[in-house]
């Protein structure tokens, strides 16, 4: 049951069982795949977990970085199929978190034969309020976001990134340094956050065939329950299980109710 | 203080303890120092708050209370740290600090900012750390919070800077490309049978450079030519490619013979070399004629590289012909011109140093150097140069391009190269 760490530009990391069915663990905007660390080795006895970073940030490759490309979801979730694609992985249980709940949805509706299941941790098809809708921010408040970025690096330093962020097999090289999990190029994080926060994917809930599972906390800022609830109404093959958690971070806050959620749904749920 | 206290620790004698003397010196120094940890908590230079996990505050200094405007019942029990904080801040919060928290316990030096009861914005710096209890089980969170309103100031001051420094750079790359524009040609002009191509690599966008190229029409059917290089960089250097530049065309249309030219401008340049000495190129210059179905070419150069001629039967080789001296160094210099045949599918190419000085990456099997000091050298191009013949002007031209990338950072200088051929039957349109 070890690791095998593929790297590359999503700087993939195989862990869990090979003879089990794989699940994928997507962070959302903010860290890297450490988000999972407190719920990865529970699920690792019963799947192939494969875990990755999103290009510009955590140590995906820098160089794979480019505004235009990563300035939709579209990019990210090319880079997610790609990773299928490219390590054959098939019937996968895709775990999205937050954004990349998002990310799972355009992936399963693009190619639905390729995932068996999918997990929307926090999931929200848009933040910013509209007409008829409440997705709890404004875009004001969006850009105090920004600026909360732009006065924090976070153990970002430019002149250190290049030692930081390309050492995938040396990462002694960065985790002495405060903070790393949330490591993120400015540029880059000023690029996702604009991504993230401007989408609006509430068209793209309808098309989703893939059996879904919507996790969300009692109580969290970004994905309130009432979007739960509207993404629960829009994917027709679609569960809604609500934690006892505050915070926007289950699978951090609540790892225990996180991982059987995941698993009572994942394994114990037929198709 | 008492002279028999001098070797005594400073803390206080333990309760009981008898007084040894100078209790009057005592009194004082014990009255100075912090003995309340209530007072010290409550009225610390910063704010003390501690959180439960689920984020409601359990206790708030009064420091805090005082910046927010808050009382105690307003907060304690019912709001939570996130409440403080705008929805910026908040939802960063959410998805880095928490995480951070709960990854490695403790998140230090985060500036954020708070909103005080009236509705006004504090700027902070905040950090925060998981108290555990004796099992390891996280169960409160402590923050400290200091004012941070300097600070931000501060910061904004340099961020201001430094887009201010990133407005000017883009502004100074922009007048470079253009005045790097203005010394070449913007497309080389279309002669008759010739197949022509160029290209000029800037090493720096910050910086001019020095490598210079042309190709004109002269009186009559002939076109003059030249390619060279001043010494130094920037605006110095742009200033005597522009004198160098003006100085050969009028030159070539005085009297075209290339050894003439030359001893011209020498002639202009030394005026300057006297005040600085700096003031020196190499050239090379020739004067084009359509002969039948090539041309006639003559040229003189003054210490520069010679060029590379590929024939048409794939054969290559520098062509042999005197270097002459370096224009501008010598009051009386004599240079001697070479003439050569160009066929139809001969190539003749011009070339600067940073080619051939360009670092040879170690590796690089294509680039075999002889030069004992890692530079790619006039063997490697030799070489390159007889794999490529028979080529067309753009073919060469492309081949240099791809040779200079995969040189990649051994490439430090700028480099000039242009290439002349005598179109054949096959290849009788302008080049793009």
């Amino acid at each position: 049951m070890g690791e095998t760490r593929i790297g590359g530009r999503n700087n993939v990391l195989f862990t869990g069982r090979e003879d089990k069915p794989v699940m994928m663990l997507a962070n959302g905007f903010g860290c890297d795949q450490n988000m999972w660390r407190l719920v990865a080795p529970a699920l690792a006895a019963d799947f192939r977990i494969v875990l990755f970073d999103h290009v510009g940030s955590g140590r995906a490759e820098p160089s794979a970085w480019k505004p235009e490309r990563y300035a939709t979801l579209n990019g990210y979730t090319d880079d997610i199929l790609r990773i299928c694609h490219e390590l054959d992985l098939n019937d996968v249980v895709f775990v999205g978190h937050s954004v990349s709940a998002m990310m799972g949805v355009l992936a399963a509706i693009a190619e639905p034969e390729r995932f068996s299941k999918l997990i929307l941790i926090g999931p929200s098809p848009r933040y910013i309020d509209d007409a008829g809708y409440r997705g709890g921010f404004s875009a004001s408040d969006i850009d105090e976001l920004l600026e909360s970025l732009e006065s924090n690096y976070l153990g970002w330093s430019a002149a250190m990134a290049p030692v930081i962020m390309g050492n995938p097999d040396r990462p002694e090289l960065g985790e002495e340094l405060a903070n790393s999990f949330c490591r993120t190029d400015p540029q880059a994080a000023r690029v996702f956050a604009r991504t993230t926060f401007l989408s609006d994917n509430r068209t793209d809930l309808a098309r989703v065939t893939v059996p879904t599972l919507i996790l969300q906390c009692s109580s969290d800022v970004i994905a309130p329950l009432e979007v739960g609830a509207y993404v629960h109404a829009r994917i027709p093959a679609s569960t809604l299980v609500t934690l006892p958690a505050t915070g926007h971070c289950p699978h951090l806050s609540a790892p225990a109710a996180t991982v059987a959620a995941i698993r009572a749904f994942a394994v114990d749920d037929g198709p | 203080m008492g002279r028999d206290r001098r070797d005594e620790p400073i803390d206080p004698p333990a309760p009981g303890a008898a007084a040894t003397g100078g209790e009057t010196d005592y009194a004082v120094f014990s009255s100075l120092i912090e003995d309340n940890a209530e007072d010290l908590y409550e009225n610390a230079p910063c704010g003390y708050l501690s959180t439960l996990l689920d984020g409601r505050i359990a206790k708030i200094n009064k420091t805090l209370l005082n910046w927010l405007g808050y009382s105690r019942d307003e907060l304690v029990g019912r709001r939570s740290f996130s409440d403080l904080l705008n929805v910026g801040g908040k939802l960063y919060y959410e998805t880095h600090l928490a995480p951070l928290l709960s990854m490695q316990g403790e998140v230090g030096g985060v500036a954020l900012e708070l909103q005080a009861a009236d509705g006004t914005r504090l700027p902070v710096l905040v950090t925060s750390a998981v108290k555990t209890d004796d099992a390891g089980e996280p169960i409160l969170i402590r923050t400290t919070i200091f004012d941070a309103r300097d600070r931000r100031a501060y910061e904004r001051e340099l961020l201001r800077a430094r887009e201010e420094g990133d407005r000017e750079r883009a502004r100074l790359q922009d007048l470079v490309a253009t005045l790097q524009r203005s010394l070449l040609p913007p497309v080389l002009p279309v002669v008759p049978g010739l197949d022509a191509a160029a290209y000029y690599y800037a090493a720096s966008p910050d910086e001019l450079g020095g490598d210079f190229y042309d190709l004109f029409p002269l009186s009559g059917l002939s076109w003059g030519l030249f390619l060279g290089d001043v010494c130094g960089k920037g605006a110095r250097a742009a200033a005597l490619t522009s004198l160098i530049r003006y100085t050969l065309r009028t030159a070539a249309v005085y009297d075209g013979d290339p050894a003439t030219v030359l001893r011209t401008l020498n002639t202009a340049l030394h005026e300057q070399y006297l005040n600085d000495d700096r003031s020196f190129c190499t050239v090379i210059f020739g004067v084009l004629r359509p002969d039948g179905d090539g041309f006639t070419m003559t040229l003189a150069r003054g210490g520069h590289a010679a060029p590379l001629l590929m024939r048409a039967d794939g054969s290559a080789d520098y062509l042999p012909m005197p270097l002459g001296p370096l224009i501008g160094a010598w009051a009386d210099v004599v240079f001697t011109t070479t003439t050569i045949r160009l066929n139809p599918a001969d190539t003749l190419l011009l070339f600067t140093d940073g080619l051939t000085e360009a670092r040879a990456p170690a590796t690089e099997a294509r680039a075999p150097t002889t030069d004992p000091s890692g530079r790619y050298g006039d063997e490697a191009l030799r070489a390159f140069a007889r794999e490529l013949a028979p080529s067309t002007a753009a073919a060469a031209v492309t081949a240099i391009i791809s040779l200079l990338d995969s040189l990649g950072e051994g490439r430090q200088d700028d480099t000039a190269v242009l290439a002349l051929g005598a179109r054949t039957a096959d290849n009788p349109m302008p080049s793009a």
